[in-house]
């Protein structure tokens, strides 16, 4: 027993600075609560985060395509959307003023779309004439559906080139 | 990580803005804690010292604290519930059903609600008997023993009134039999359960009215006496401990 060797020497790098008991168990205990604390955090936005919505459909059909003359603006007060028959063929403008959100109104005796609440006018395609609004009115997707009805897509929006023919 | 904690704490209480939510120095020596204690609104009413007996899990089995965290956590939920319940039949039933199986974690949440409230009843209870058989009760505590049975029963009404807002055939009935309990008191017992349904069945009223007390009146109520019941415990000198000679017999 006595004449037992000494076993390798190796090292195991340098010695940590020594944690006190008190330090070691407070760490853990920061650590923890702030497990906890983003857990929680995580959980409520999750649980603040609808899963059903009890919303109008954002997607509406329009009728069939004869119901609006061609060179027309149509106000559909319900979906606040402008459909618009040209030669070229259907768009859907937005009626909501980019500028603070009012519910724009076709005049046709100016052949213009105007906001009553600060004055900004559009063309009829949405294109802005004069302020205060920074950006001309969103066309949203419009397209045929399988029994030849207009259908509009209010979350998709499109460039304001796009026509549907009929 | 300690030292690091540490040393951004210190620097912390070197600026301007710690210096003026705090206006002192670090608590290091008998003063400068006892200053710390005072000058802070929620723990003002705290003894600046305690006795290290009153401190041991025996002496009150922390069965107060542990109500008043449960009170706590029953507040947070219910104000989290809140969000996506109407008071109003049928929707109330809807929207606790939608909080058992479509909103994410309501199933969680409710249940933390539910099952806090059952255990907050049984602690409350727990925390009387304990009181009692210490003799709590007795002298200088007797006012504090009254604030404490009121506590008691405003955990009761919390608990009934919480008991109708599922609107099921269990939640109902429930109150249908309570309110008649009610009814049974003499001359004035059908006048006031007339007031507490503001009707004569368990309908649309009788929802509201236990829901408006079940979320602000009594909560309200409770926060008040809840303050006075600690504030008093230290006023009173303390918790009740028995005597050197008898401590750890029995």
């Amino acid at each position: 027993m006595s004449d037992r060797k000494p076993g390798p020497d190796v090292s195991y790098g340098t010695p940590r600075p020594e944690l006190s008991r008190r330090d070691f168990l407070n760490e853990i205990t920061i650590g923890a609560l702030g497990i906890a604390g983003l857990g929680g955090a995580a959980l409520t936005y999750q649980y603040f985060s609808p899963n059903v919505l009890f919303e109008p459909s954002t997607t509406f059909r329009a009728g069939i395509p004869n119901l609006y003359p061609v060179n027309s603006v149509t106000f559909l007060q319900e979906q606040q959307v402008y459909i618009v028959r040209t030669p070229a063929g259907f768009y859907a403008v937005s009626s909501v003023c980019t500028h603070l959100g009012c519910i724009t109104q076709w005049k046709p005796e100016a052949n213009i779309i105007a906001c009553p609440c600060h004055g900004s006018k559009f063309q009829p395609n949405g294109k802005k004439i004069e302020g205060p609004a920074p950006r001309p009115l969103p066309h949203y997707a419009i397209n045929l559906t399988a029994d030849g009805e207009l259908q509009v897509d209010k979350l998709q929006i499109i460039k304001g080139d796009q026509v549907l023919r009929v | 990580m300690a030292t690091a904690l540490h040393n951004t704490l210190e620097n912390l209480r070197t600026t301007r803005v710690w210096k003026s939510i705090f206006r002192r120095g670090r608590a290091i020596t008998n003063r400068t804690r006892s200053v710390a204690i005072f000058g802070n609104l929620f723990l003002h009413w705290m003894p600046v010292k305690v006795r290290e007996k009153s401190l041991r899990v025996r002496a009150a089995y922390y069965l107060g604290s542990l109500s008043l965290l449960l009170f706590v956590i029953l507040v947070i939920t219910g104000v989290l519930l809140m969000f996506y319940y109407h008071p109003a039949a049928p929707k109330a039933y809807h929207d606790m059903k939608d909080l058992r199986f479509v909103v994410s974690n309501g199933v969680f949440l409710r249940n933390l609600h539910r099952i806090g409230a059952h255990l907050m009843v049984l602690l409350v209870f727990w925390h009387m008997f304990h009181v009692f058989y210490r003799g709590g009760y007795k002298p200088p505590h007797e006012f504090n023993w009254v604030v404490g049975v009121l506590l008691l029963l405003i955990t009761l009404f919390l608990s009934y009134t919480g008991y109708l807002l599922p609107w099921d055939q269990l939640a109902f009935w429930a109150v249908t039999v309570g309110t008649n309990i009610i009814s049974a008191m003499p001359v004035i017992g059908n006048k006031v359960r007339f007031v507490a349904l503001g009707g004569n069945i368990v309908g649309e009223n009788a929802l509201l009215r236990f829901y408006v007390l079940h979320v602000v009146i009594l909560p309200l109520l409770a926060f008040l006496l809840i303050g006075v019941h600690f504030w008093r415990v230290q006023k009173d000198g303390g918790l009740t401990l028995r005597s050197k000679e008898n401590d750890g017999k029995n």
